[in-house]
């Protein structure tokens, strides 16, 4: 089974990108705000670490995040101070970032670009000698830790401070939260910036610490899957993190595949974790929505 | 009114954005005028041809969209309808007449409305999102046309990542001279008008407007099956996506290509939201949107700007009628309605 031990560092660095997206668009969710603009939020991030790592990756990463902030303060523009329904916004907000960074792309003739060096594994002590998990759990961009870190504290947030209370009671009930005081606009926009600069942040993780080049489009659906992902998980931090976890697997496998030489077509390779969401979202994805999602509430 | 005042500015828009980014050369508005509509080849051979896939998908989405589902997969029911009606044409033998093009169109629909009822049944059966359903089977229905085309459906040689040539009895007929503007046209301008009165003057079409006004209230009235309504426009919006493809294959390519469809399902969304979900008004913003695109690949020939410039002006477009307060007369919401569980 030597395959499977690369396999499960493949599966852990391939979720990355998807859980960081996943874990913000949950908290912006729990706030009532369906984010279809976290697409672009990835793309936009992936474009701006691409651009600007050259000094340094910490810069890249900054860009990244600056990035999906910038689509998400549009997306907060016209889906709340607008009050503009969110599912059109989100979409429109896609399409947008995926035609500025190919046309950036294009006319800068970039294409074929690397950056300057990717995110290096930094391999935590004695942990990371451990049999068949010490690689993927270990060994591993510090994004990937950060990304792992993220899933208690927003936890810890949304079930243990009084912050969190407030956050859940503007998605379930934004007027009865508004009737206790709460300033139900703010929380909102609050949420859906975090998310948006979580999914910059996934963009640039998807560069720095597993490309290392874009790609136009190069997202391919990470940010509807990370939406699919926050819908399997429940809308909590913890079964959003195992639904990522499953789905960067299922995207792990294609290189599986590939290394195993499989008489599997490549593009049904590529297919898996489109279709795993399908069956998934029918099998388990019932239920525990917040309540006022994708709704435009009264109070702000 | 103001859909002419938005789709205006939306032209405005792209104009400006055009002369800031090619640092104020006139040189790409002239590729772009030629590219779009300043000559005759390029509005017989380009804008108009790039009109009927945008109307055929914008009117169904049009529909859709007023029962308040959010069909995002137009770009999948499409290429589904466009390997359907490859399939007939490749086994429609030569010289058996030209019956094989209504066979192709009619599979081409059934293919498409097939590909949406998937994302139907999961929602109304299994409470899935048809919002992610529809994106996930676009992407399944992507790589479904490339392994397709470099698999089992692939040209003998198996050089060229498509399909052979269909055969002549299952193409659609050219209308002008040597021009590309083929017969598809007509197909697209009747699905406008015929959705257009439908949706205003039938029972079925009231029955769409008010499940997608407010599904509560329809729902209470007990006269309307909300789930019935809003499941048949998802369907409906498929089958039309879906013969947008199968004429594509009929009438343009011939053949099933891995880039078959430049995003037509996605323009479509543009399409119809600039059109406030009217399907009249679609047969105008397609064409606006057709013209845009085709300008946009001037460019790109004549002064090389990058043709994804057409995406932004489209997403600008979205925001613009956004930012101006239109009604589009629906409510989208995660429960359905009352009497419905909450889907995910």
């Amino acid at each position: 089974m030597n395959e499977l031990e690369p396999f499960l560092e493949a599966a852990i660095r391939t979720a990355t990108p998807l859980l960081l997206a996943a874990i913000g668009e949950s908290v912006s969710e729990r706030a009532g705000v369906i984010n279809l603009g976290l697409e672009g939020c990835i793309i936009a991030g992936a474009y701006a670490a691409f651009v600007s790592a050259g000094p340094g990756l910490g810069i890249g990463f900054g860009a990244a995040v600056g990035a999906g902030l910038a689509v998400g303060v549009l997306m907060v523009v016209f889906a709340l101070v607008l009050r503009r329904d969110q599912i059109i916004v989100g979409t429109a907000l896609t399409m947008l970032a995926l035609g500025a960074t190919g046309t950036l792309f294009r006319a800068r003739g970039e294409a074929g670009a690397l950056v300057p060096g990717t995110s290096g594994v930094v391999e935590i002590p004695v942990l990371a000698e451990l049999p068949l998990v010490g690689g993927a759990l270990f060994s591993q961009p510090v994004v990937t830790y950060l990304s792992f870190l993220l899933v208690p504290a927003v936890w810890w947030f949304l079930y243990r401070t009084h912050g969190g209370l407030v956050l859940r009671a503007v998605g379930e009930a934004p007027d009865a939260a508004h009737a206790a005081g709460a300033r139900v606009g703010l929380w909102q926009a609050g949420a859906v910036l975090f998310g948006s600069a979580l999914g910059g942040l996934a963009g640039g993780a998807l560069v720095l610490a597993q490309a290392g080049a874009f790609a136009e489009g190069m997202s391919a659906g990470r940010g509807f899957l990370a939406i699919a992902i926050v819908a399997l998980g429940r809308w909590r931090p913890v079964g959003t993190a195992v639904a990522a976890l499953v789905f960067g697997a299922a995207m792990a496998l294609q290189f599986v595949v590939q290394a195993l030489g499989w008489t599997v077509r490549y593009e049904l390779a590529l297919m898996i974790p489109y279709v795993l969401t399908l069956l998934a979202l029918g099998a388990f994805g019932k239920g525990a929505a917040p309540a006022m999602l994708g709704r435009t509430s009264r109070s702000s | 009114m103001r859909a002419i005042a938005a789709a205006t500015a939306t032209a405005l828009v792209a104009l400006v954005v055009v002369w800031v980014l090619s640092g104020g050369a006139s040189s790409a508005l002239a590729a772009f005028w030629h590219g779009s509509v300043g000559t005759r080849d390029a509005i017989l051979s380009g804008t108009l041809v790039r009109a009927v896939p945008l109307t055929l998908v914008g009117v169904g989405l049009a529909i859709a969209f007023r029962a308040g589902v959010f069909n995002i997969g137009g770009e999948g029911q499409l290429l589904l309808g466009a390997v359907a009606a490859t399939m007939v044409g490749l086994a429609w033998p030569d010289g058996a007449g030209v019956a094989g093009v209504v066979i192709a169109m009619a599979a081409a629909a059934a293919a498409g409305a097939g590909w949406a009822a998937i994302a139907a049944i999961l929602r109304w059966r299994f409470g899935v999102l048809e919002v992610i359903s529809t994106i996930m089977l676009n992407f399944v229905a992507l790589n479904l046309v490339s392994y397709l085309v470099r698999g089992p459906m692939q040209e003998p040689t198996g050089i060229y990542p498509q399909t052979e040539m269909i055969a002549a009895g299952a193409r659609l007929p050219r209308l002008i001279g040597d021009a590309r503007l083929h017969a598809g046209i007509v197909l697209a301008v009747a699905a406008g008008v015929i959705a257009w009165w439908v949706v205003r003057s039938t029972a079925a079409g009231f029955r769409l407007r008010a499940a997608g006004a407010s599904a509560d209230a329809a729902a209470v009235t007990g006269r309307i099956d909300v789930g019935r309504v809003t499941f048949a426009a998802l369907v409906a919006s498929g089958a039309l996506a879906g013969l947008a493809g199968g004429i594509e294959v009929a009438g343009v390519t011939y053949a099933l290509y891995e880039n078959l469809s430049p995003g037509y399902g996605f323009s479509a969304i543009a399409v119809a939201i600039l059109a406030r979900l009217n399907p009249l008004g679609v047969l105008g913003t397609a064409l606006l949107f057709a013209a845009m695109e085709t300008g946009a690949l001037g460019m790109q020939r004549d002064a090389g700007l990058p043709s994804t410039l057409a995406a932004v002006m489209e997403a600008i477009a979205i925001l613009i009628v956004l930012a101006a307060g239109t009604r589009l007369g629906f409510t989208w919401s995660w429960r359905r309605s009352a009497g419905e569980e909450a889907p995910v």
